[in-house]
């Protein structure tokens, strides 16, 4: 009976270990994943969940009353997105492992906002110091 | 102790009374600053009032700080090269005089851009800056046709280091946004304005043309000014003086 037992028990483990192992070689999957670099982890706007199903509702609803209304609350608002996703080395969401770009690329999703809107983080350099300009 | 209605009501009009004409009490003053939740209202109508007797040749602080600003460059294609203003020349063939303006949008209270647009994407905001929602702007022109100010510009090629406060892209139409992003930010001036001052000839005057206590509404009530193509009764939120 005992002997049954531990048949049992090192086969369960056995897999179960085998198992762990499986999810730990993702290097090896087959199926290409995008690449999800979240430089600033934290809840922002909404829960993860949330944010990969809806972004997009969002983003529309906040276009439209920052276009008629003015209103310009940084919650919603796309600059804010970019400034917290922006890639750390290239400043933007775009580029092969960008925020946004890698898991449109990969679910086959065109990305129309960068087309006029800024994919750069927005940096503060002496553009926004005064000077006599040069004519 | 017991307090009858009427004086009561007599004691809360004396109250109100009392802090309206207080000294140093402002109420009205206290609830023009919108905040950021707040959307823009009818209450004001943006415009600007320009001197072209101090407007000079060769200066272009205005055009320039413009262009800064919302990162307008040039192709080197005068032709399709963005304009949000432009340097204009006024010369009388008699006499020989000449005088020098800046002509950007006229910010109309009646705009033919929005009569015109056939999407909707021109459009004026409840403050009176008329603007373009290139999110629905399908590029077709018919507003620069219709505006008699020349103000609009097509998108002709790929725009990269778009600043994030003013998205800009091909195939769409724009115009002066009378730097919308400043006014809602609370800077109360557009960028031209502030450049004319600071290096210019002081010939640029922003305000709220509906408050009659702003420097730009008291101007144009004891001066003259005009407007451009007045025969059209457009009522340009943009006036001139010495025209």
């Amino acid at each position: 009976m005992i002997t049954r037992f531990l048949i049992l028990f090192v086969l369960l483990f056995g897999f179960a270990a085998t198992g762990v192992a499986d999810a730990d070689k993702s290097d090896d999957i087959r199926t290409p994943l995008p690449v999800i670099k979240i430089t600033k982890p934290g809840k922002c706007v909404d829960d993860t969940d949330e944010m990969r199903r809806n972004h997009m509702d969002k983003i529309l609803h906040q276009r439209d009353i920052t276009m008629y209304d003015g209103i310009r609350t940084k919650q919603y608002s796309l600059s804010n997105c970019v400034d917290c996703h922006a890639d750390e080395k290239t400043n933007s969401v775009l580029g092969k492992e960008g925020f946004c770009e890698s898991c449109h690329t990969y679910t086959a999703v065109t990305i129309d906002c960068f087309s006029c809107h800024s994919d750069k983080r927005e940096v503060k350099t002496s553009d926004n110091i005064k000077g006599k300009p040069e004519q | 102790m017991s307090i009858s209605r009427r004086k009561f009501m007599q004691a809360g009009a004396a109250a109100v009374t009392g802090a309206a004409i207080a000294p140093g009490i402002h109420l009205v003053e206290l609830a023009q600053a919108r905040s950021p939740e707040e959307a823009a209202s009818t209450a004001k109508r943006w415009g600007l009032l320009i001197d072209s007797e101090k407007c000079t040749a060769g200066c272009s602080f205005c055009v320039d700080a413009c262009h800064t600003e919302h990162n307008i460059t040039s192709n080197n294609r005068p032709e399709t090269d963005a304009q949000w203003i432009r340097k204009v020349t006024a010369k009388d063939p008699d006499t020989g005089y000449t005088h020098y303006l800046p002509v950007m949008c006229q910010h109309c209270e009646k705009p033919p851009c929005v009569d015109v647009c056939p999407t909707g994407a021109s459009f004026k905001r409840a403050d009176g800056i008329v603007l373009v929602d290139k999110h629905i702007c399908i590029g077709c022109r018919y507003c620069m046709m219709a505006c008699p100010y020349k103000a609009r510009s097509f998108i002709h090629e790929e725009i990269t280091n778009q600043k994030s406060y003013v998205p800009r892209g091909k195939g769409t139409v724009e115009s002066c946004t009378l730097c919308v992003h400043k006014i809602d930010r609370g800077d109360n001036n557009t960028a031209c304005a502030e450049a004319c001052t600071e290096f210019g000839n002081d010939a640029i005057l922003f305000g709220d043309l509906s408050d009659l206590k702003t420097e730009i509404a008291k101007r144009r009530k004891t001066e003259p000014s005009r407007q451009l193509r007045s025969d059209l009764n457009l009522n340009t939120g943009v006036r001139y003086q010495g025209l």
